[in-house]
């Protein structure tokens, strides 16, 4: 862009003078965190001098500590793909809690799908099907996962935009159902020894490369899309998006069923990581992937957020956790502190709202 | 019947439970025509516009346009066939800018094999927001500002612009200069003159008796939901204390006795 000015009826504009994104906030507040546990690294007698992200010892050849920043993000990465749908949903002022149990859910059918014949030279001891359902290509679990989490992803659309059923309700009778199917599917029995190239879509730092090429191509997508911009209209003003032509309706239920695409998506990155899919898994997952998007200042009201501010909420927490561990801090004070800075987050936002207002 | 006329309606009747807000009303717009309703506040008028531009569910009746009957389901419809509405609630959605209001539902796009994912020529869209806010004389400093931290002024100016940026076979303006300066409303006036000298025919709801008196051909008066008057203000001498009385209930014609 140029820096002509925009004005009309003779009023300028100087765009060199850009306002102050939002995402950026959120990036001060990861370096102010960061730092907090830099210092914490030095001043704590029990810390011996360590530094949080850079590597002081010359183990690397880097300066920073590439082993902990890996760690990070992979251990927000799975949840940060449900966060990318999540935030979706919460764009169009609706929420969705199903995910966690879809997770589990999906883990356990995809799984099913993606088992090997033989285990050591045994039958597979946990095999859900016969002979007919092992050692099929990697596509088949994955498009069965997928279009399981489509289903119920258009049964929460359908229940929300068509039967105007509250989406907080909606998705908690999904979240139940999600649990139930996860129970039944197998009796509550593990479904374990997936095919190598099922294994391979967990591995390593592959849950991280799968969470930013869908965080890139759903920022694209909100930015740049029709599709982004109708999902920004209807939580803005559902009226207005349907007076001015949206179809309101489908758009709510193609929304959801992407947002069910992803958490079925991380349910099988998540089964092909751990190499086994439990009824229990991903317990916790839907109110984390919300706190991603509520910490990168999205607006529980709709209309506001984007996919930078999530994966740097996602980051923030990714964070806390590691700098918990680091200073020796066990789960429990994690959990209060990350408590304590979603609601801090909410509060910030609202002070922002009413401040423009 | 006669493709001349634009649009017709009979019997059109809405309740909202038991609330009567529009009853009977019988309307017919010739081709060209600027038509103004007028009426006192709760009199029905925006309801009329709703149950025509397919935002509600009508209770009862027939509407016409050019001469074939609509049913519309959504404003989706209404504006396929040609309807542009500046609704009395502006229909903006906060938090997007002027040109994503503009175009709002029907944006101009790249890639359409894309389908819901086709992508948005922001640089168009743009331009023809600019050239359309030129027409209205409004003063927004940046169109790319979000509606929200607009004027009152501005945000109807924004809706106005959408209108007189497509073209229509019928344009509805539901009190368009409301809120609106001195300056602005004389250009949203021009505007309407400009549609008239096109041919382009107006609906054009407003509690300004001077407006009303220089911009239309006919006043329709609406009382407690229904129609109590037409009054064909170029051919028959009519003044506006006339039109007061129909509006207050003093005067009533014959034709529409049953709304006294
Ligand atoms: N959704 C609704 N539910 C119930 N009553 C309604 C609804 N919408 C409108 N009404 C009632 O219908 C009547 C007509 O309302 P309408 O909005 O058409 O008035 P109007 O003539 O446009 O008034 P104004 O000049 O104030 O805009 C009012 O009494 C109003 O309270
Ligand atoms: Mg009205």
């Amino acid at each position: 862009m140029t820096d002509t000015s925009h004005g009309t009826g003779g009023l300028a504009f100087d765009t060199t003078k850009r306002s102050w994104p939002n995402e950026m906030n959120i990036l001060l507040a990861l370096i102010i965190i960061v730092v907090i546990f830099e210092i914490l690294g030095q001043v704590l007698p029990y810390m011996d001098n360590q530094s949080f992200l850079f590597d002081t010892r010359g183990r690397f050849d880097t300066i920073f500590n590439e082993a902990r920043l890996q760690i990070i993000i992979l251990q927000v990465a799975i949840i940060g793909i449900i966060a990318l749908g999540v935030t979706q949903v919460i764009i169009t002022a609706g929420i969705d809690l199903s995910s966690g149990p879809l997770v589990a859910a999906t883990a356990m059918i995809a799984m099913s799908f993606a088992q090997t014949e033989l285990v050591n030279g045994n039958p597979n001891p946990k095999a859900i099907f016969g002979a007919w359902a092992m050692d099929l290509p990697v596509i088949v679990p994955v498009i069965i996962g997928l279009m399981f989490g489509a289903m119920i992803g258009a049964i929460n659309g359908t229940f929300v935009a068509y039967f105007r059923i509250p989406p907080f309700i909606a998705t908690l009778g999904m979240f139940l159902i999600c649990r139930g199917i996860a129970l039944w599917w197998s009796a509550g029995r593990p479904v374990s020894f997936p095919t190598e190239s099922y294994k391979f879509l967990g591995s390593g730092m592959m849950p991280v490369f799968w969470f930013l090429s869908l965080a890139a191509i759903f920022h694209i997508i909100l930015r740049y899309t029709v599709y982004g911009k109708h999902t920004y209209a209807i939580g803005s003003n559902e009226e207005a998006a349907r007076m001015s032509g949206i179809n309101v309706r489908k758009h709510k239920v193609m929304v959801y069923m992407i947002a069910s695409m992803l958490a079925a998506f991380a349910g099988i990155v998540l089964s092909a990581k751990a190499s086994t899919a439990q009824a229990g898994m991903g317990e916790f997952y839907e109110l984390f992937a919300i706190a991603m998007a509520v910490i990168g200042g999205i607006s529980l009201t709709g209309g506001r957020g984007s996919i930078i501010g999530t994966v740097l909420g996602a980051m923030v927490l990714g964070v806390i956790r590691s700098g918990f561990t680091f200073v020796k801090l066990d789960g429990s004070y994690q959990l209060m502190a990350m408590g304590g800075i979603i609601i801090a987050a909410v509060i910030l936002d609202q002070y922002r709202q009413r401040n423009r207002a | 019947m006669s493709e001349e006329i634009v649009l017709k309606t009979e019997d059109l009747t809405k309740h909202y439970g038991g609330v009567h807000a529009l009853e009977g009303a019988n309307f017919e717009m010739k081709k060209g025509e600027h038509v103004a309703i007028m009426g006192d506040n709760g009199a029905g008028k925006s309801t009329f516009v709703r149950q025509i531009t397919g935002v509600e569910q009508r209770t009862r009746g027939k509407v016409w346009l050019y001469g074939e009957e609509v049913s519309f389901i959504g404003p989706l419809e209404a504006r396929e066939a040609g309807i542009e509405t500046v609704f009395q609630t502006l229909a903006l959605a906060d938090d997007l800018d002027v040109p994503d209001n503009l175009f709002l539902g029907r944006e101009i796009t790249k890639w359409d094999w894309l389908g819901p994912f086709r992508f948005l020529d922001y640089k168009a869209m743009r331009q023809a927001t600019l050239e359309g806010l030129e027409k209205t004389a409004v003063k927004i400093p940046n169109i790319r500002n979000t509606i929200r931290n607009m004027s009152g002024g501005q945000r109807q100016c924004v809706a106005i612009a959408r209108t007189a940026t497509f073209h229509s076979r019928l344009t509805i303006m539901d009190e368009p200069t409301a809120a609106l300066g001195v300056q602005e409303t004389a250009q949203v006036e021009n505007i309407i003159r400009t549609l008239k000298e096109a041919g382009e025919p107006l609906i054009l709801i407003s509690h300004n008796m001077r407006q009303v008196m220089d911009l239309v051909d006919r006043i329709i008066v609406f009382r407690r939901g229904r129609i109590c008057a037409n009054l064909d203000i170029k051919s028959e001498d009519i003044s506006g204390e006339d039109v007061v009385g129909y509006i207050t209930g003093a005067k009533t014609q014959p034709e529409y006795s049953d709304a006294a």
